[in-house]
Protein backbone atom coordinates (compact mmCIF):
# COMPACT_ATOMS: atom_id res chain seq x y z
CA UNK A 1 0.00 0.00 0.00
CA UNK A 2 2.15 3.06 -1.10
CA UNK A 3 -0.50 5.64 -2.14
CA UNK A 4 -3.72 7.12 -1.29
CA UNK A 5 -6.20 7.48 -4.36
CA UNK A 6 -9.64 8.83 -4.16
CA UNK A 7 -11.64 5.63 -3.39
CA UNK A 8 -9.33 4.71 -0.03
CA UNK A 9 -9.70 8.77 0.49
CA UNK A 10 -13.76 8.13 0.38
CA UNK A 11 -13.65 4.65 2.68
CA UNK A 12 -10.80 6.29 5.31
CA UNK A 13 -13.95 9.22 5.38
CA UNK A 14 -16.55 7.02 5.75
CA UNK A 15 -14.39 4.88 8.13
CA UNK A 16 -14.42 8.36 10.04
CA UNK A 17 -17.83 8.86 10.23
CA UNK A 18 -18.89 5.82 11.07
CA UNK A 19 -16.51 6.30 14.24
CA UNK A 20 -17.51 9.22 15.25
CA UNK A 21 -20.87 7.82 15.64
CA UNK A 22 -19.81 4.80 17.36
CA UNK A 23 -18.11 7.00 19.82
CA UNK A 24 -20.06 9.80 19.78
CA UNK A 25 -21.50 8.95 23.77
CA UNK A 26 -17.94 8.30 24.41
CA UNK A 27 -16.40 11.57 23.06
CA UNK A 28 -19.56 13.73 24.90
CA UNK A 29 -19.10 12.21 28.39
CA UNK A 30 -15.03 13.07 28.00
CA UNK A 31 -16.69 16.73 27.37
CA UNK A 32 -19.04 16.40 29.65
CA UNK A 33 -16.07 16.44 32.44
CA UNK A 34 -14.26 19.92 31.49
CA UNK A 35 -17.07 21.15 29.07
CA UNK A 36 -20.35 20.86 27.90
CA UNK A 37 -21.02 17.52 26.63
CA UNK A 38 -21.29 18.09 23.18
CA UNK A 39 -18.44 16.89 21.11
CA UNK A 40 -19.58 13.68 20.46
CA UNK A 41 -23.22 15.37 19.26
CA UNK A 42 -21.60 17.59 16.98
CA UNK A 43 -18.56 15.39 15.31
CA UNK A 44 -21.38 12.78 14.62
CA UNK A 45 -23.85 15.71 12.64
CA UNK A 46 -20.36 16.93 11.25
CA UNK A 47 -19.48 14.14 9.78
CA UNK A 48 -22.38 13.04 8.77
CA UNK A 49 -22.83 15.76 6.81
CA UNK A 50 -19.78 15.06 5.08
CA UNK A 51 -20.93 11.64 4.22
CA UNK A 52 -24.29 13.26 2.55
CA UNK A 53 -22.40 15.85 0.84
CA UNK A 54 -19.73 13.34 -0.39
CA UNK A 55 -22.51 10.95 -1.76
CA UNK A 56 -23.26 13.39 -4.61
CA UNK A 57 -19.70 14.13 -5.87
CA UNK A 58 -17.45 12.84 -8.38
CA UNK A 59 -14.03 14.58 -7.46
CA UNK A 60 -10.92 14.84 -9.56
CA UNK A 61 -8.83 14.63 -6.95
CA UNK A 62 -8.28 13.17 -3.43
CA UNK A 63 -7.52 17.28 -2.45
CA UNK A 64 -11.08 17.73 -3.50
CA UNK A 65 -12.26 15.27 -1.55
CA UNK A 66 -10.79 17.02 2.02
CA UNK A 67 -11.33 20.46 0.86
CA UNK A 68 -15.11 19.23 0.38
CA UNK A 69 -14.91 17.78 4.29
CA UNK A 70 -13.53 20.50 5.45
CA UNK A 71 -16.07 22.65 3.98
CA UNK A 72 -18.66 21.11 5.47
CA UNK A 73 -17.86 20.12 8.46
CA UNK A 74 -17.30 24.51 9.03
CA UNK A 75 -21.23 24.36 7.96
CA UNK A 76 -22.40 22.05 10.08
CA UNK A 77 -20.33 21.32 13.22
CA UNK A 78 -20.36 24.44 15.04
CA UNK A 79 -18.26 25.34 18.17
CA UNK A 80 -14.84 25.25 18.15
CA UNK A 81 -14.47 21.99 16.26
CA UNK A 82 -16.13 23.43 13.17
CA UNK A 83 -13.74 25.21 12.17
CA UNK A 84 -10.87 23.94 13.67
CA UNK A 85 -11.35 20.18 11.79
CA UNK A 86 -12.45 22.37 8.82
CA UNK A 87 -8.96 24.16 8.66
CA UNK A 88 -7.24 20.53 8.72
CA UNK A 89 -9.41 19.14 5.65
CA UNK A 90 -9.17 22.25 4.05
CA UNK A 91 -5.04 22.96 4.51
CA UNK A 92 -4.32 19.44 3.52
CA UNK A 93 -7.16 18.96 0.80
CA UNK A 94 -5.54 21.98 -1.03
CA UNK A 95 -1.60 20.10 -1.24
CA UNK A 96 -3.12 16.65 -2.82
CA UNK A 97 -4.01 17.91 -6.35
CA UNK A 98 -4.00 14.57 -8.12
CA UNK A 99 -5.78 11.24 -8.36
CA UNK A 100 -3.56 9.48 -6.22
CA UNK A 101 -1.28 10.78 -3.46
CA UNK A 102 2.24 9.13 -2.42
CA UNK A 103 3.15 8.58 1.26
CA UNK A 104 4.96 11.79 1.19
CA UNK A 105 2.67 13.90 -0.33
CA UNK A 106 0.21 12.98 2.64
CA UNK A 107 2.62 13.65 5.18
CA UNK A 108 3.10 16.84 4.09
CA UNK A 109 -0.60 17.32 3.53
CA UNK A 110 -1.41 16.25 7.05
CA UNK A 111 1.39 19.04 8.22
CA UNK A 112 -0.54 21.41 6.37
CA UNK A 113 -3.18 20.61 8.22
CA UNK A 114 -1.55 20.50 11.09
CA UNK A 115 -0.55 24.19 11.29
CA UNK A 116 -3.70 25.51 9.41
CA UNK A 117 -5.29 24.32 13.35
CA UNK A 118 -2.47 25.90 14.92
CA UNK A 119 -2.42 28.77 13.05
CA UNK A 120 -6.74 29.39 13.80
CA UNK A 121 -6.83 27.94 17.24
CA UNK A 122 -3.25 29.31 18.38
CA UNK A 123 -2.59 26.04 20.36
CA UNK A 124 1.12 24.33 21.26
CA UNK A 125 1.58 20.78 22.59
CA UNK A 126 0.65 20.38 26.20
CA UNK A 127 -2.42 22.95 26.01
CA UNK A 128 -4.48 19.94 26.15
CA UNK A 129 -6.26 19.85 22.75
CA UNK A 130 -6.29 18.63 19.25
CA UNK A 131 -2.99 19.21 19.19
CA UNK A 132 -1.52 16.78 21.29
CA UNK A 133 -3.01 13.93 19.52
CA UNK A 134 -1.62 15.61 15.83
CA UNK A 135 1.68 16.58 16.50
CA UNK A 136 2.77 13.11 18.13
CA UNK A 137 1.38 11.52 15.19
CA UNK A 138 2.95 13.60 12.86
CA UNK A 139 6.23 13.04 14.35
CA UNK A 140 5.11 9.43 14.11
CA UNK A 141 3.67 9.24 10.40
CA UNK A 142 7.27 10.66 9.59
CA UNK A 143 9.30 9.05 10.98
CA UNK A 144 8.03 5.55 9.96
CA UNK A 145 8.60 6.85 6.21
CA UNK A 146 12.12 7.94 7.36
CA UNK A 147 12.99 4.48 8.65
CA UNK A 148 11.25 2.69 5.14
CA UNK A 149 8.11 2.47 6.35
CA UNK A 150 4.94 2.62 3.38
CA UNK A 151 1.90 4.33 4.12
CA UNK A 152 0.28 1.60 6.03
CA UNK A 153 2.89 1.49 8.38
CA UNK A 154 3.24 5.24 8.71
CA UNK A 155 -0.27 5.50 8.94
CA UNK A 156 -0.41 3.02 11.48
CA UNK A 157 2.52 4.24 13.72
CA UNK A 158 0.38 7.52 13.53
CA UNK A 159 -2.62 6.04 15.01
CA UNK A 160 -1.17 4.72 18.02
CA UNK A 161 0.64 7.53 18.62
CA UNK A 162 -2.60 9.76 18.47
CA UNK A 163 -4.34 7.44 20.91
CA UNK A 164 -1.24 7.94 23.18
CA UNK A 165 -1.08 11.51 22.91
CA UNK A 166 -4.79 11.58 23.79
CA UNK A 167 -4.58 9.46 26.81
CA UNK A 168 -1.18 11.49 27.80
CA UNK A 169 -3.69 14.62 28.02
CA UNK A 170 -5.30 13.24 31.43
CA UNK A 171 -2.75 15.56 33.64
CA UNK A 172 -2.81 18.31 31.41
CA UNK A 173 -4.11 21.77 32.32
CA UNK A 174 -6.08 23.02 29.68
CA UNK A 175 -5.14 26.20 28.04
CA UNK A 176 -7.35 26.78 24.92
CA UNK A 177 -10.97 26.30 24.49
CA UNK A 178 -13.74 26.11 27.26
CA UNK A 179 -11.89 23.72 29.24
CA UNK A 180 -9.60 26.26 30.05
CA UNK A 181 -11.98 28.02 31.78
CA UNK A 182 -12.11 25.05 34.89
CA UNK A 183 -8.50 26.11 35.79
CA UNK A 184 -6.54 23.66 37.56
CA UNK A 185 -9.93 21.94 37.65
CA UNK A 186 -9.52 20.71 34.06
CA UNK A 187 -6.53 18.26 35.37
CA UNK A 188 -7.67 14.77 35.34
CA UNK A 189 -9.79 14.61 32.09
CA UNK A 190 -8.86 13.68 28.68
CA UNK A 191 -9.22 16.15 25.86
CA UNK A 192 -12.07 15.10 23.81
CA UNK A 193 -10.69 16.73 20.84
CA UNK A 194 -7.63 14.67 21.10
CA UNK A 195 -9.58 12.28 20.97
CA UNK A 196 -11.63 12.33 18.50
CA UNK A 197 -8.55 13.11 16.19
CA UNK A 198 -7.21 9.85 17.58
CA UNK A 199 -9.97 8.30 15.46
CA UNK A 200 -9.34 10.25 12.60
CA UNK A 201 -5.63 8.65 12.40
CA UNK A 202 -7.15 5.07 13.28
CA UNK A 203 -9.75 5.38 10.55
CA UNK A 204 -6.82 5.77 8.39
CA UNK A 205 -4.99 2.87 9.80
CA UNK A 206 -7.87 0.85 9.77
CA UNK A 207 -9.16 1.47 6.15
CA UNK A 208 -5.50 0.94 4.63
CA UNK A 209 -5.02 -2.24 6.82
CA UNK A 210 -8.30 -3.79 5.69
CA UNK A 211 -6.75 -2.81 1.52
CA UNK A 212 -3.83 -3.83 2.08
CA UNK A 213 -5.45 -7.61 3.39
CA UNK A 214 -8.27 -7.27 0.40
CA UNK B 1 -35.07 13.20 31.70
CA UNK B 2 -38.18 14.95 31.47
CA UNK B 3 -38.16 17.74 28.33
CA UNK B 4 -40.81 19.02 26.26
CA UNK B 5 -39.03 18.11 22.93
CA UNK B 6 -39.91 15.56 19.80
CA UNK B 7 -36.06 14.32 19.60
CA UNK B 8 -33.01 16.00 21.01
CA UNK B 9 -31.71 16.05 17.24
CA UNK B 10 -34.90 18.35 16.21
CA UNK B 11 -34.86 21.13 18.78
CA UNK B 12 -33.94 23.53 17.44
CA UNK B 13 -35.71 23.54 14.53
CA UNK B 14 -38.94 22.79 16.55
CA UNK B 15 -38.14 25.67 18.91
CA UNK B 16 -37.85 28.25 15.84
CA UNK B 17 -40.97 26.71 14.49
CA UNK B 18 -42.78 27.84 17.79
CA UNK B 19 -41.09 31.67 17.99
CA UNK B 20 -42.52 32.07 14.07
CA UNK B 21 -45.89 31.53 15.72
CA UNK B 22 -45.60 33.70 18.39
CA UNK B 23 -43.83 36.38 17.39
CA UNK B 24 -45.11 37.53 13.56
CA UNK B 25 -43.66 40.23 14.36
CA UNK B 26 -40.26 38.57 13.60
CA UNK B 27 -39.12 36.91 10.44
CA UNK B 28 -38.11 32.87 11.23
CA UNK B 29 -35.77 31.27 8.33
CA UNK B 30 -36.39 27.66 9.98
CA UNK B 31 -34.08 26.30 7.06
CA UNK B 32 -31.11 28.32 7.50
CA UNK B 33 -31.53 29.08 11.10
CA UNK B 34 -31.54 32.59 11.73
CA UNK B 35 -34.31 35.01 12.91
CA UNK B 36 -34.91 38.73 11.30
CA UNK B 37 -36.94 41.46 12.32
CA UNK B 38 -39.80 41.31 9.68
CA UNK B 39 -39.53 44.67 8.67
CA UNK B 40 -35.67 44.00 7.80
CA UNK B 41 -33.79 45.61 6.65
CA UNK B 42 -34.22 49.11 7.69
CA UNK B 43 -32.92 51.59 5.05
CA UNK B 44 -30.27 53.99 6.47
CA UNK B 45 -29.43 52.03 9.55
CA UNK B 46 -26.74 49.60 10.83
CA UNK B 47 -27.57 46.10 10.95
CA UNK B 48 -27.03 44.52 14.69
CA UNK B 49 -26.37 40.37 14.79
CA UNK B 50 -25.82 38.38 17.04
CA UNK B 51 -25.73 34.66 18.07
CA UNK B 52 -24.34 32.02 20.15
CA UNK B 53 -25.33 28.53 21.06
CA UNK B 54 -28.70 28.14 22.10
CA UNK B 55 -29.58 27.55 25.54
CA UNK B 56 -29.46 30.69 26.64
CA UNK B 57 -33.08 32.09 25.69
CA UNK B 58 -34.02 34.70 25.30
CA UNK B 59 -30.73 35.38 24.50
CA UNK B 60 -30.57 36.04 21.70
CA UNK B 61 -33.99 35.71 18.74
CA UNK B 62 -35.63 36.90 21.78
CA UNK B 63 -33.80 40.42 21.64
CA UNK B 64 -34.73 41.35 18.30
CA UNK B 65 -36.52 43.90 17.50
CA UNK B 66 -36.48 47.53 17.29
CA UNK B 67 -33.99 49.30 19.26
CA UNK B 68 -32.06 45.94 19.53
CA UNK B 69 -31.06 43.30 17.48
CA UNK B 70 -32.02 43.14 13.74
CA UNK B 71 -31.33 39.51 13.59
CA UNK B 72 -30.01 36.18 16.03
CA UNK B 73 -28.34 33.17 15.02
CA UNK B 74 -28.89 30.49 17.22
CA UNK B 75 -26.54 27.40 17.19
CA UNK B 76 -27.65 23.93 18.08
CA UNK B 77 -27.52 24.07 21.79
CA UNK B 78 -24.23 25.17 23.65
CA UNK B 79 -22.75 25.29 20.22
CA UNK B 80 -21.56 28.54 17.96
CA UNK B 81 -23.75 29.11 15.01
CA UNK B 82 -21.72 28.07 11.21
CA UNK B 83 -20.69 30.74 9.54
CA UNK B 84 -23.33 30.02 6.82
CA UNK B 85 -26.29 31.07 9.33
CA UNK B 86 -24.37 34.39 10.47
CA UNK B 87 -23.54 35.23 6.80
CA UNK B 88 -26.96 34.56 5.97
CA UNK B 89 -28.76 36.87 8.47
CA UNK B 90 -26.10 39.79 8.23
CA UNK B 91 -27.35 39.77 4.23
CA UNK B 92 -31.10 40.04 5.47
CA UNK B 93 -30.42 42.80 7.57
CA UNK B 94 -27.62 45.17 6.04
CA UNK B 95 -28.90 48.13 3.95
CA UNK B 96 -25.61 49.30 2.79
CA UNK B 97 -25.06 50.85 5.82
CA UNK B 98 -23.18 47.99 6.93
CA UNK B 99 -23.49 44.88 10.03
CA UNK B 100 -22.09 45.20 13.38
CA UNK B 101 -21.29 41.76 15.30
CA UNK B 102 -21.77 40.87 18.52
CA UNK B 103 -19.77 37.90 19.95
CA UNK B 104 -19.28 36.51 23.07
CA UNK B 105 -15.87 35.46 23.84
CA UNK B 106 -15.98 31.32 23.13
CA UNK B 107 -13.29 30.08 21.11
CA UNK B 108 -16.01 28.47 18.69
CA UNK B 109 -18.02 31.76 18.51
CA UNK B 110 -15.23 33.60 17.70
CA UNK B 111 -13.79 31.82 14.60
CA UNK B 112 -17.29 31.34 12.99
CA UNK B 113 -18.14 35.02 13.30
CA UNK B 114 -14.78 35.53 11.96
CA UNK B 115 -15.37 33.24 8.94
CA UNK B 116 -18.07 34.82 8.46
CA UNK B 117 -16.96 38.36 8.47
CA UNK B 118 -14.04 37.32 6.13
CA UNK B 119 -16.74 35.88 3.59
CA UNK B 120 -18.63 39.09 4.03
CA UNK B 121 -16.14 41.15 3.45
CA UNK B 122 -16.35 38.95 -0.27
CA UNK B 123 -19.53 39.81 -0.95
CA UNK B 124 -18.53 43.69 -0.63
CA UNK B 125 -20.49 43.92 2.95
CA UNK B 126 -18.90 46.16 5.75
CA UNK B 127 -19.11 44.41 9.05
CA UNK B 128 -17.48 45.13 12.48
CA UNK B 129 -17.36 42.99 15.45
CA UNK B 130 -17.87 43.96 19.87
CA UNK B 131 -16.12 40.84 21.62
CA UNK B 132 -18.15 40.71 24.66
CA UNK B 133 -15.90 39.19 27.77
CA UNK B 134 -17.43 40.52 30.74
CA UNK B 135 -17.14 37.19 33.28
CA UNK B 136 -14.58 37.65 35.97
CA UNK B 137 -14.61 34.27 37.29
CA UNK B 138 -11.68 33.42 34.33
CA UNK B 139 -8.75 35.08 35.68
CA UNK B 140 -7.94 36.61 32.07
CA UNK B 141 -4.27 35.32 30.92
CA UNK B 142 -2.53 34.79 27.98
CA UNK B 143 -3.05 31.19 28.10
CA UNK B 144 -6.48 30.56 28.39
CA UNK B 145 -8.90 32.35 25.36
CA UNK B 146 -9.52 34.93 28.07
CA UNK B 147 -13.02 35.77 29.74
CA UNK B 148 -16.00 34.66 28.93
CA UNK B 149 -19.03 36.87 28.00
CA UNK B 150 -22.05 36.65 29.70
CA UNK B 151 -24.72 39.09 31.38
CA UNK B 152 -23.21 42.24 29.85
CA UNK B 153 -24.39 41.10 26.00
CA UNK B 154 -27.88 41.95 27.03
CA UNK B 155 -26.44 45.46 27.51
CA UNK B 156 -23.91 45.61 25.08
CA UNK B 157 -27.31 44.76 22.62
CA UNK B 158 -29.78 46.90 24.08
CA UNK B 159 -27.24 50.12 24.19
CA UNK B 160 -25.52 49.56 20.63
CA UNK B 161 -29.45 48.71 19.54
CA UNK B 162 -30.73 51.70 20.46
CA UNK B 163 -27.69 54.32 18.92
CA UNK B 164 -28.09 52.27 15.93
CA UNK B 165 -31.88 53.04 16.09
CA UNK B 166 -30.49 56.84 16.44
CA UNK B 167 -28.53 56.56 12.94
CA UNK B 168 -25.14 56.57 13.99
CA UNK B 169 -22.37 54.42 11.84
CA UNK B 170 -21.00 51.42 12.15
CA UNK B 171 -18.02 52.96 14.08
CA UNK B 172 -19.93 55.13 16.42
CA UNK B 173 -22.20 51.37 17.41
CA UNK B 174 -19.46 49.49 17.62
CA UNK B 175 -17.22 51.75 19.70
CA UNK B 176 -20.35 52.23 22.11
CA UNK B 177 -20.54 48.59 22.17
CA UNK B 178 -17.35 48.21 22.96
CA UNK B 179 -16.94 50.83 25.78
CA UNK B 180 -20.28 49.14 27.90
CA UNK B 181 -18.92 45.74 27.83
CA UNK B 182 -15.22 47.60 29.02
CA UNK B 183 -17.54 49.05 31.96
CA UNK B 184 -19.46 45.41 32.49
CA UNK B 185 -18.17 42.54 34.99
CA UNK B 186 -20.65 39.67 35.89
CA UNK B 187 -20.37 36.70 37.93
CA UNK B 188 -22.81 33.93 38.54
CA UNK B 189 -23.57 30.67 40.97
CA UNK B 190 -24.80 27.80 40.23
CA UNK B 191 -27.58 25.79 42.57
CA UNK B 192 -27.99 22.47 40.33
CA UNK B 193 -25.80 22.35 36.71
CA UNK B 194 -28.57 21.98 33.99
CA UNK B 195 -29.20 18.81 31.78
CA UNK B 196 -28.79 19.61 27.99
CA UNK B 197 -31.27 17.42 26.06
CA UNK B 198 -28.70 15.56 24.05
CA UNK B 199 -26.87 14.05 27.12
CA UNK B 200 -30.27 13.84 28.98
CA UNK B 201 -27.92 13.99 31.89
CA UNK B 202 -26.76 16.92 34.31
CA UNK B 203 -23.61 18.70 33.16
CA UNK B 204 -21.90 18.14 36.83
CA UNK B 205 -22.97 16.39 40.20
CA UNK B 206 -23.84 18.71 42.96
CA UNK B 207 -24.53 17.33 46.30
CA UNK B 208 -27.74 19.27 47.66
CA UNK B 209 -26.03 21.39 49.98
CA UNK B 210 -23.31 22.33 47.85
CA UNK B 211 -23.23 25.46 45.35
CA UNK B 212 -20.64 25.75 42.27
CA UNK B 213 -19.44 29.40 42.22
CA UNK B 214 -17.85 31.08 39.50
CA UNK B 215 -20.21 28.96 36.66
CA UNK B 216 -20.50 30.00 32.92
CA UNK B 217 -23.68 29.74 31.13
CA UNK B 218 -23.01 26.33 28.61
CA UNK B 219 -23.47 23.80 32.17
CA UNK B 220 -19.65 23.36 32.25
CA UNK B 221 -18.69 23.05 35.78
CA UNK B 222 -17.18 26.83 37.80
CA UNK B 223 -14.12 28.06 39.34
CA UNK B 224 -14.74 26.10 42.93
CA UNK B 225 -17.33 24.15 44.73
CA UNK B 226 -18.80 25.49 48.26
CA UNK B 227 -21.07 24.74 51.07
CA UNK B 228 -25.24 26.70 50.61
CA UNK B 229 -25.35 29.83 52.33
CA UNK B 230 -28.15 32.26 53.07
CA UNK B 231 -28.94 34.66 50.10
CA UNK B 232 -27.33 37.77 52.16
CA UNK B 233 -23.98 35.52 51.84
CA UNK B 234 -24.24 34.46 48.48
CA UNK B 235 -25.58 38.31 47.67
CA UNK B 236 -21.94 39.71 49.28
CA UNK B 237 -20.20 37.05 47.54
CA UNK B 238 -21.30 38.45 43.85
CA UNK B 239 -20.68 41.79 44.79
CA UNK B 240 -17.84 41.87 46.43
CA UNK B 241 -16.23 39.51 43.25
CA UNK B 242 -18.08 42.20 40.29
CA UNK B 243 -16.62 45.46 42.15
CA UNK B 244 -13.22 43.49 43.56
CA UNK B 245 -12.84 43.51 39.70
CA UNK B 246 -14.15 46.64 38.71
CA UNK B 247 -14.26 49.29 41.60
CA UNK B 248 -17.20 51.77 40.77
CA UNK B 249 -15.53 55.27 40.28
CA UNK B 250 -17.31 58.12 42.20
CA UNK B 251 -21.13 58.77 41.53
CA UNK B 252 -21.51 57.29 38.46
CA UNK B 253 -24.48 55.57 37.37
CA UNK B 254 -24.57 52.06 37.36
CA UNK B 255 -26.80 49.74 35.43
CA UNK B 256 -27.36 46.60 37.15
CA UNK B 257 -29.05 43.05 36.05
CA UNK B 258 -29.55 40.25 38.59
CA UNK B 259 -30.10 37.48 36.23
CA UNK B 260 -31.82 34.03 36.66
CA UNK B 261 -30.25 30.96 34.68
CA UNK B 262 -33.39 29.22 34.03
CA UNK B 263 -34.46 27.35 36.68
CA UNK B 264 -34.83 29.71 39.70
CA UNK B 265 -38.31 31.13 40.58
CA UNK B 266 -38.62 35.39 40.87
CA UNK B 267 -39.26 35.56 43.84
CA UNK B 268 -35.67 34.00 44.89
CA UNK B 269 -34.21 36.11 42.35
CA UNK B 270 -36.07 39.02 44.53
CA UNK B 271 -34.47 37.77 47.36
CA UNK B 272 -31.28 38.23 46.32
CA UNK B 273 -31.60 41.52 44.73
CA UNK B 274 -32.98 43.24 47.56
CA UNK B 275 -29.30 42.07 49.47
CA UNK B 276 -27.58 42.59 45.97
CA UNK B 277 -28.96 46.25 45.94
CA UNK B 278 -28.05 47.18 49.69
CA UNK B 279 -24.47 45.74 49.46
CA UNK B 280 -24.22 47.66 46.62
CA UNK B 281 -25.18 51.00 47.74
CA UNK B 282 -22.48 50.14 50.62
CA UNK B 283 -20.08 49.89 48.26
CA UNK B 284 -20.65 53.53 47.09
CA UNK B 285 -22.70 52.20 43.41
CA UNK B 286 -25.47 54.17 42.30
CA UNK B 287 -27.65 51.67 40.93
CA UNK B 288 -29.46 54.13 37.89
CA UNK B 289 -31.64 51.32 36.68
CA UNK B 290 -31.89 47.45 37.19
CA UNK B 291 -33.39 44.71 35.88
CA UNK B 292 -34.77 41.34 37.37
CA UNK B 293 -35.23 37.84 35.76
CA UNK B 294 -34.18 35.67 33.48
CA UNK B 295 -32.44 36.68 30.47
CA UNK B 296 -29.07 34.95 29.62
CA UNK B 297 -29.92 31.53 31.14
CA UNK B 298 -28.20 27.76 30.74
CA UNK B 299 -31.23 25.52 30.17
CA UNK B 300 -32.76 24.84 33.50
CA UNK B 301 -30.01 25.18 35.57
CA UNK B 302 -30.78 27.17 39.16
CA UNK B 303 -28.75 30.18 40.01
CA UNK B 304 -27.98 33.41 39.34
CA UNK B 305 -25.47 35.75 37.49
CA UNK B 306 -25.07 39.69 38.51
CA UNK B 307 -23.49 41.96 35.71
CA UNK B 308 -22.57 45.46 36.70
CA UNK B 309 -22.33 48.24 34.01
CA UNK B 310 -20.87 51.45 35.58
CA UNK B 311 -22.35 53.38 32.43
CA UNK B 312 -22.49 57.25 31.38
CA UNK B 313 -24.98 59.20 31.07
CA UNK B 314 -25.18 58.88 27.52
CA UNK B 315 -25.25 54.98 28.25
CA UNK B 316 -28.24 55.11 30.76
CA UNK B 317 -30.36 57.71 28.08
CA UNK B 318 -29.78 55.25 25.32
CA UNK B 319 -30.89 51.95 27.95
CA UNK B 320 -34.04 54.01 28.26
CA UNK B 321 -34.78 54.45 24.72
CA UNK B 322 -37.49 52.87 22.99
CA UNK B 323 -37.40 48.94 22.61
CA UNK B 324 -39.57 46.32 21.29
CA UNK B 325 -38.76 42.79 21.07
CA UNK B 326 -40.27 39.57 22.48
CA UNK B 327 -37.99 39.47 25.64
CA UNK B 328 -37.31 43.34 26.22
CA UNK B 329 -40.11 46.08 25.77
CA UNK B 330 -40.17 49.25 27.40
CA UNK B 331 -41.02 52.96 26.46
CA UNK B 332 -43.05 52.11 23.11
Amino acid sequence: MSTLDIEITRAWLQATAASMNDNAERLSALDAAIGDGDHGTNMRRGFAGVIEKLAGTEPATVGELLVLTGRTLISTVGGASGPLYGAIFRAAGKRLTGTTATADDLAEALRDGMEAVQKLGGAQTGDKTIIDAYAPAMDAFTAALGDGGDLLGAARAAATAAEEGAQATIPLLARKGRASYLGERSIGHQDPGATSTALVFEALAGVLGTRAEG
Amino acid sequence: MKKFVNSPDTILRDALTGVAAAHPELSVDVERRFVTRADAPRPGKVGLVSGGGSGHEPLHAGFVGPGMLDAACPGEIFTSPVPDQMLGAASAVDSGFGVLFIVKNYTGDVMNFEMAAELAADDGLETASVLVNDDVAVQDSTFTAGRRGTGATLFVEKIAGALADQGADLAAVADIGRRVNASSRSFAIALTACTTPATGKPGFDLPSDEIEVGVGIHGEPGRSREKMRPASDLAAELVETVLDDLPPSSDSPAIVMLNGMGGTPLIELYVLYGEVSTRLEERGVRIARSLVGNYVTSLDMAGASLTVCHADDRMIELWDAPVRTPALRWGV
